[in-house]
């Protein structure tokens, strides 16, 4: 059940220290949307708002709204910890529990929910595993550390982890960077399938992978560095890479930058 | 050309312009601590080796058996010493404390590392780091004086409670291995916070952040994230504590009332441990077959206390396969 974000107006904060300005834009469900943008500029800080986890960050706070089909995330009334439940989070590098095995780390989200009963959760293992593209190189050793895979296998892990929940929304935050362009092909494919489910947003520095995978494509910009990030323009990805609005985004993603 | 060792012309080593020179600080300061690794290892063999010396004579001349008896009589010409008793005292003490601290010491750690907030947090921290430093006379006699008062109500209430059973069987003693064994759990409580305070706090923040965006709460994020990685150092604290417990002796001898002759499983005997019962008989080093028969008694207190820090060393050396 895939839903829509809406986001208005939104500062993000760490203390004192503005890191992403203004930023308003809408994602539709059962897109990809790809966060484009320089070094610095506030593309994870950004990313990490639309699930609250921004806020884990000693002195992280935000202003304006970030609302999931029409309810604002930060309005007093939400619980973080329900509002991750249904934004789940693929992070940069791969991170599974290194003290649990394959199974446990897929079925680690399931357990917190409360789900204990072994088919149920041998069942959404199966699932999660299969639909990260897992399933077949791990199915013999279920029971060894997550952390014995390869870096591109324990990314799989890692989004077979966050789907096992069936969120509603994926964020992932470069999960490509640490692989090979095998690996990388795979979580393409993989991201490919899975919208059909979920509304996906993924932060990517390869220009190639955002207009493989995305229908919409966001370039963010710092206009120097200590200054703010800002949204500077947002659109279909098509026309993103062909026919920019904004010089600065043309220029980025020819390559004719800074 | 391969040798059975696995070396071949490839293996060999620098030559020429790359050949280790052995720069002179180099060799002074291997040959240093070369030096002093041999002297500490030959310092320790030679006291276990004096002591064993020691104790041997008194061992053979021995009319109980050394391990089962309860029997501790070394007058002269009559030597009847087992150990039966102070093991039972020492163990049973410092289990208690530790099945008083270690929990406490995780929960304080836990809240200082993932609850406090900062600026409670590094005060309290070196707070514990000091009551670590603390000299065990002291807590002695604050558990003599002080503490005393507090535990007797509680005592009381456990022996009325669960007297039936023979941990808990009621008897009127006043320095009980109960009370000593809080004074213990008070005194080891420090070092392992602090430890366990310093590895939970290494916690990768990855590991936890992947169990937050999980939707796990903070106490969920603890137990999948935190507890796991901090494990073995906890393990390895509390073997430290219980090391020290083990040998604890000023405090010890200070609390608990010596009740030689009358056995008992309660906690709420008295009794004593290894390191008491020496300190008690100090006024028996006359003569060496005397002497050796605490030396007897000091030496299986050594092997005790060695045989948990080979399982904490054992424990730290498992948690390097974990940590990345
Ligand atoms: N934990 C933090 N505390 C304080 N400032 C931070 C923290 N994390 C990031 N920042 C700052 O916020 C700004 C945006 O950083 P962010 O990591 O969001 O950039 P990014 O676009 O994801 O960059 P990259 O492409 O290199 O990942 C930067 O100026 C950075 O220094
Ligand atoms: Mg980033």
């Amino acid at each position: 059940m895939a839903q829509r974000i809406d986001v208005k107006d939104l500062n993000v904060y760490y203390g004192a220290f503005k890191a992403v300005e203004d930023v308003s834009m809408s994602i539709e469900p059962r897109t990809v949307t790809a966060f484009i943008g320089p070094s610095g500029c506030g593309k994870s800080t950004f990313l990490r708002t639309l699930n609250r986890m921004h806020e884990v960050i000693a002195g992280g706070r935000v202003e304006g709204t970030v609302a999931l089909n029409g309810r604002d995330l930060y309005s007093k009334d939400i619980d973080p910890v329900a509002v991750r439940r249904t934004v789940g989070m693929v992070f940069q590098r791969p991170n599974p529990f290194p003290t649990m095995s394959i199974f446990d780390n897929v079925a680690a989200g399931l357990r917190l929910n409360g789900v204990k009963t072994k088919a149920v959760l041998a069942e959404a293992v199966e699932r999660s595993l299969k639909g990260a593209n897992l399933w077949n190189e791990v199915k013999d050793r279920l029971d060894k550390p997550g952390a014995g895979l390869s870096g591109g296998q324990q990314q799989r892990l890692c989004i077979a982890r966050a789907i096992a929940v069936e969120p509603q929304v994926l964020l992932m935050d470069e999960p490509c960077s640490a692989l090979d362009p095998i690996s990388t092909l795979a979580i393409e494919d993989l991201i490919d399938e899975i919208k059909q489910q979920y509304t996906i947003v993924i932060v990517t520095h390869n220009m190639q992978q955002a207009a493989r995978v995305s229908d919409r494509t966001a370039f963010f910009n710092l206009a120097a560095t200590g200054k703010p990030g800002r949204l500077i323009e947002m659109g279909d990805t098509a026309k993103i890479f062909s026919n920019p609005t904004e010089k600065a985004t043309e220029d980025y993603i020819s390559g004719r930058f800074g | 050309m391969t040798s059975i060792t696995g070396h071949s012309e490839a293996d060999a080593g620098p030559s020429g312009d790359m050949a280790a020179t052995g720069r002179v600080g180099d060799r002074v300061f291997s040959a240093l601590a070369t030096g002093s690794g041999v002297f500490v290892v030959s310092l320790i063999g030679l006291v276990a080796a004096f002591l064993l010396a020691q104790a041997v004579p008194s061992l053979m001349d021995n009319k109980a058996s050394f391990l089962t008896s309860r029997e501790w009589q070394v007058s002269a010409g009559d030597l009847r010493f087992g150990i039966a008793d102070l093991l039972w005292v020492t163990v049973i003490s410092s289990v208690i404390a530790m099945a008083i601290a270690v929990p406490i010491a995780i929960g304080v750690a836990l809240f200082l590392t993932q609850y406090a907030p900062r600026r409670l947090a590094r005060p309290f921290a070196s707070l514990i780091d000091l009551l670590a430093a603390v000299p065990s006379i002291v807590y002695g006699i604050w558990g003599y004086f002080v503490l005393r008062d507090f535990v007797q109500p509680v005592q009381t209430f456990v022996e009325s409670a669960l007297g039936w059973f023979p941990l808990f069987a009621p008897l009127t003693v006043s320095g009980t291995i109960f009370l000593a064994s809080i004074v213990l759990a008070i005194m080891i409580l420090p070092i392992i916070t602090a430890i366990s305070r310093e590895v939970f706090d290494q916690t990768p923040a990855a590991h936890k952040e992947a169990a937050l965006a999980l939707g796990a709460t903070r106490w969920e994020m603890v137990r999948t994230a935190v507890l796991p990685f901090g494990k073995p150092g906890v393990i390895s604290a509390s073997m430290l504590g219980l090391g020290r417990a083990l040998g604890e002796t000023i405090a010890v001898t200070l609390l608990l009332s010596v009740t030689r002759g009358t056995f008992s499983w309660s906690a709420f005997a008295g009794g004593e441990t290894f390191a008491s019962r020496i300190a008690n008989g100090s006024a028996e080093f006359d003569t060496p077959l005397k002497t050796g028969a605490y030396i007897a008694a000091g030496l299986v207190l050594f092997v005790l206390t060695f045989a948990v820090n080979a399982v904490a060393r054992i424990v730290i050396e498992r948690r390097k396969a974990f940590s990345e």
